[in-house]
């Protein structure tokens, strides 16, 4: 129980940081991403790749934040100067895409068997564990390192003028903001801290496949966010250790369904995290910890 | 495996077939875009929704397959008012991004509704299996040219709707300009509905066409998500003519792909469509204020 508690207080530190990284582009810049998971891909990929041959686990790890960063700077230029539907559209059709790169360059990814045996910190000298509690300890520092900086950058002229750009980009831009490179700044660091969440994802599962990287896990993070509360930091981290309890608990509750087959009770969850979203969309939309605009 | 240098002109001849289906699903995105301007995702599940109420009358009922087809689209378009009323509705005050994920959410609720109905298999509709006819060197199936017949017709009834009658007329007018359409009496919410009607009903529709050439599943909408996009995209969001030709020009390009690219890289051509024309030309090849 002890080992499934650290497990679960592991995948809720991913999570969080996924939804931080949600928040600072969509809750603080008002640009969504419906590709988050391909962010998330790009990270995992690149320190799979990299720790295979033979870099250090932080050195991938950085490498793969900064090229999903990268990427989220590429798809924020191509879209900054358009309405937001077609940043939604554009990051959907890149994590899409991302998936069925992955899944067909078989010489570089393995395709959709996917990359198992990725090196941990330290997995080969300790008990599995303390290896659980050490993953656990820097996820954690992780989380707390992003969750200051982003708490900075909310606080600072930078956040201030990601909001201004949200409520309306014309006043913005006359009070002059160059808006297109603060966009490009926000989903870039977005982006970034995604691919890092990808990362701490691949070293602790020690394998990578496409499939993981479904639409659905973009609706879980949506809704740990919206759970949480848009455009609240402290929020996104409630929010995600939220949809962990829930997802873990309609596990406990499948076998409760016998006459249902696999496909159906993944189906029954599905509809739940997708429902639920729904509901909380209309009756919460501040979300539990609700965004403090301070008076003008 | 790609394809040779003198397979252009069977290339160019699948990718007319299946851009003229494409088209069926594209219209209804664009048109939904064009009324209440936002990108509808659910567009995919409702395909998903037509394809399984096709595959009901088809196989259980025995229907054969215009009436089947019929079907498939009165069975999306209900779904598609009722949901649209039930979840979206309510939500579009919220603004752009909030109905815009709430439509993904959507999505994914009605595709795990089929799930839990049908489960994951792949399903084929029962037709009669008919040899290729060849001409010129060219092969097409007459299934094909019957899906490609039942695509056209139902374009065609759509824009004779929407340019000879009044309730055609009452739609443009408030795709064009809501306000001066409310001053002239048009009741939008209305019209709101009926868009939703026409073009979920559309993409279930072309949910069916898409998968009498293959099997369906429940993940059968989703996957054709980009092509439709891209689709509306390329044509301009918002502009039903455009979605024809971008829903032609998508098609073709999928398919000229296999000069260089394995088909199962198909989804990404759209994806880089979309990009291509965000960046050079953002209002599409006809849309006028997709901005």
């Amino acid at each position: 129980m002890g080992n499934y508690l650290v497990a679960m207080s592991v995948t809720a530190g991913i999570y969080a940081l996924m939804a931080l990284g949600v928040n600072l582009t969509w809750g603080l810049a008002g640009m969504v991403n419906l590709g988050l998971a391909g962010f998330f891909a790009v990270g995992g990929y690149v320190t799979a790749l990299l720790t295979k041959a033979g870099a250090a686990i932080p050195v991938g790890m950085v490498a793969g934040a900064l090229v999903a960063a990268l990427a989220g700077a590429v798809v924020a230029l191509i879209t900054a100067r358009l309405r937001a539907d077609y940043l939604a559209i554009v990051t959907l059709g890149f994590s899409e895409s991302v998936r069925i790169v992955a899944a067909n360059e078989i010489w570089l990814t393995n395709g959709s068997d996917g990359i198992a045996g990725i090196r941990g910190p330290w997995r080969a000298t300790v008990s599995p564990t303390a290896y659980n509690l050490i993953f656990l300890a820097i996820v954690l520092s992780v989380l707390i390192v992003v969750l200051f900086v982003m708490h900075r950058l909310a606080a600072a002229p930078f956040g201030r003028v990601l909001r201004a750009l949200r409520d309306d980009e014309d006043v913005a831009a006359v009070a002059g903001k160059t808006v297109l490179l603060f966009k490009v700044k926000a989903f870039a660091i977005g982006a970034g801290v995604l691919g890092l969440a990808g990362t701490l994802y691949v070293h602790d599962t020690s394998y990578i496949a496409p499939d993981i990287f479904a639409p659905l896990l973009t609706i879980n993070i949506v809704l740990a966010l919206v759970l949480g509360g848009v455009g609240n930091n402290a929020g996104a981290v409630v929010g995600a250790v939220g949809l962990v309890i829930l997802l873990e608990g309609s596990r406990f509750a499948a076998p409760l369904l016998p006459f249902l087959s696999a496909a159906q009770i993944a189906a029954i969850r599905e509809l739940l995290i997708s429902g639920l979203l729904l509901v909380i969309l209309r009756i919460l939309p501040g979300g539990l910890v609700p965004e403090r605009v301070a008076p003008e | 495996m790609t394809a040779a240098l003198s397979d252009v002109p069977q290339l160019v001849l699948n990718g007319v077939m299946s851009g003229a289906i494409l088209t069926v699903p594209a219209i209804g995105l664009t048109a939904i875009y064009a009324v209440l301007r936002f990108p509808n995702f659910a567009v995919a599940s409702h395909a998903t929704v037509g394809a399984f109420a096709g595959y009901l009358a088809n196989v259980m009922l025995g229907w054969p397959l215009v009436p089947a087809a019929l079907a498939a689209f009165l069975v999306a378009g209900v779904i598609g008012v009722v949901s649209d009323w039930v979840v979206l509705r309510p939500l579009r005050p919220a603004g752009l991004i909030t109905v815009t994920i709430a439509s993904v959410a959507l999505m994914i609720a009605l595709e795990n509704l089929v799930r839990l109905g049908f489960g994951n298999a792949l399903r084929d509709y029962d037709l009669p299996i008919l040899r290729d006819w060849r001409f010129a060197g060219l092969r097409v199936g007459p299934q094909q040219l019957e899906d490609l017949a039942i695509a056209v017709v139902a374009v065609g009834v759509l824009f004779a709707v929407l340019h000879l009658t009044r309730v055609g007329k009452a739609m443009r007018a408030v795709a064009d300009n809501p306000t001066l359409a409310a001053i002239k009496g048009i009741d939008a919410a209305k019209i709101a509905l009926l868009v939703n009607f026409v073009a979920m009903g559309l993409a279930g529709l072309g949910g069916m066409l898409i998968g009498l050439d293959t099997s369906i599943d429940p993940l059968t909408g989703f996957r054709t998500l980009l092509a439709v996009f891209a689709a509306a995209v390329v044509g301009g969001l918002g502009s039903i003519p455009g979605a024809v030709m971008g829903a032609l020009t998508v098609g073709i390009a999928e398919e000229l792909s296999q000069l260089a690219l394995p088909p199962d890289y198909r989804t990404v051509v759209g994806f880089l469509a979309i990009l291509l024309v965000l960046t050079m030309r953002p209002r599409g090849l006809l849309g006028a204020r997709s901005y």
